[in-house]
């Protein structure tokens, strides 16, 4: 079973291969525009992260976040979730890539294999960008009501905040 | 978003000052501008590597297979939205495209079954569908666990589970939750 762990990257590539080349899919050809379209995500996502990441890196050495945890250490330590993690649960709804840059540099800081990274990747995993989603769909299909829809999502992500966070405590803590 | 980054200068260059960190704050900024890009170069190689391997699975067939099991929760879901050909059709490659982890597959299915629950007036259906797409179903984490990855991580997929998890209760949170403000089923 740990064997399989370790090896599970390389297992999933290989497995994805063998599927793709049963369908007689050229499987280099398949792999080098799966790559392309990767790097073109990436490419979209750059110009919001080369915004993004000053501000955040603005904001730690300002001394802001420790202010910030003294206030609201009694609020996060009764939920059971780590304070740091603050900024990444306002910013997820709103932004995709500014969840991505706040997590990142929470697990850079306090490393991806500690309690705070792993919580960190897996509220970043487990969310989606609501406030995104609710506009699109509803630009898109031309619904008027969107007072049930976003409290709604909102609700369900703070139940992915608090579940992520406690089921990292229990795992990892 | 133009207000959070405002937020984030304002408040952070008064405690910058308040504390005495002006020195640090002033420099911060440049070096966050050079970080965005070293964090993008590091992220590439192992998003790129799951973008190929989604790729495959994608040719391999593997929306086909998740289309036959994801028949009887979307019945469940979307009655009405189910009796329509076309709708359930979409609805069918929005949900399987957000398993997979394509975003950019599955927003246009997505808005294709939202246009076709407004015609069919299945408001409580369409509001659902939307929330559904809030919450985050990916099979594999591959975007965190590229970070983590990308950082130095000794398992970088040892978070799935976790996030299944989380996922799952966000789901059913999300689902209730709209259920609940629409009053009643369907």
């Amino acid at each position: 079973m740990r064997t399989i762990g370790e090896l599970l990257v390389p297992l999933l590539v290989l497995a994805a291969a063998l599927c793709a080349a049963a369908r007689g899919a050229d499987v280099y050809e398949v792999m080098a525009a799966g790559a392309k379209k990767g790097l073109l995500t990436l490419w979209g996502m750059l110009p919001s992260l080369l915004v993004i990441f000053p501000a955040i890196r603005l904001m730690r050495a300002s001394g802001l976040p420790e202010l910030l945890s003294g206030l609201l250490r009694p609020v996060f330590t009764l939920l059971g979730v780590p304070e740091e993690t603050g900024l990444l649960m306002l910013l997820r709804p709103l932004s995709g890539s500014a969840a991505l840059a706040a997590a990142a540099e929470l697990m850079r800081i306090h490393g991806p294999d500690s309690l705070i990274g792993r919580t960190a990747a897996v509220m970043l995993g487990s969310s989606e960008t609501s406030f995104y989603v609710v506009a699109v769909y509803f630009a898109a299909a031309k619904v008027r009501n969107s007072r049930r829809v976003l409290p709604a999502a909102l609700f369900a992500d703070l139940v992915c905040f608090l579940s992520s966070a406690w089921i990292c405590r229990l795992l990892w803590g | 978003m133009s207000f959070a980054i405002f937020s984030i200068y304002l408040l952070s260059l008064a405690s910058a000052f308040l504390l005495g960190n002006t020195a640090a704050a002033g420099a911060a900024v440049l070096e966050g501008a050079a970080d965005a890009l070293r964090f993008a170069m590091e992220l590439a190689g192992a998003l790129c590597l799951w973008s190929a391997v989604t790729e495959l699975l994608e040719s391999g067939g593997a929306a086909d297979a998740l289309a036959r099991f994801l028949r009887v929760p979307l019945r469940a879901l979307f009655p009405r939205g189910f009796c329509d050909q076309d709708t359930r059709a979409a609805l069918t490659e929005n949900l399987s495209a957000n398993l997979l982890g394509l975003g950019n597959a599955a927003t246009p299915a997505g808005i294709r079954a939202a246009k076709g629950l407004s015609r069919l007036a299945a408001e409580k259906e369409l509001h659902l569908l939307v929330v559904v797409n809030t919450a985050s179903i990916q099979l594999l984490p591959t975007t965190a666990a590229s970070v983590r990855a990308s950082l130095g991580s000794a398992a970088p997929f040892d978070i799935t589970g976790a996030v299944w998890v989380s996922s799952a209760l966000s789901l059913l949170a999300g689902i209730a939750a709209i259920r609940l403000l629409d009053g009643g089923k369907a």
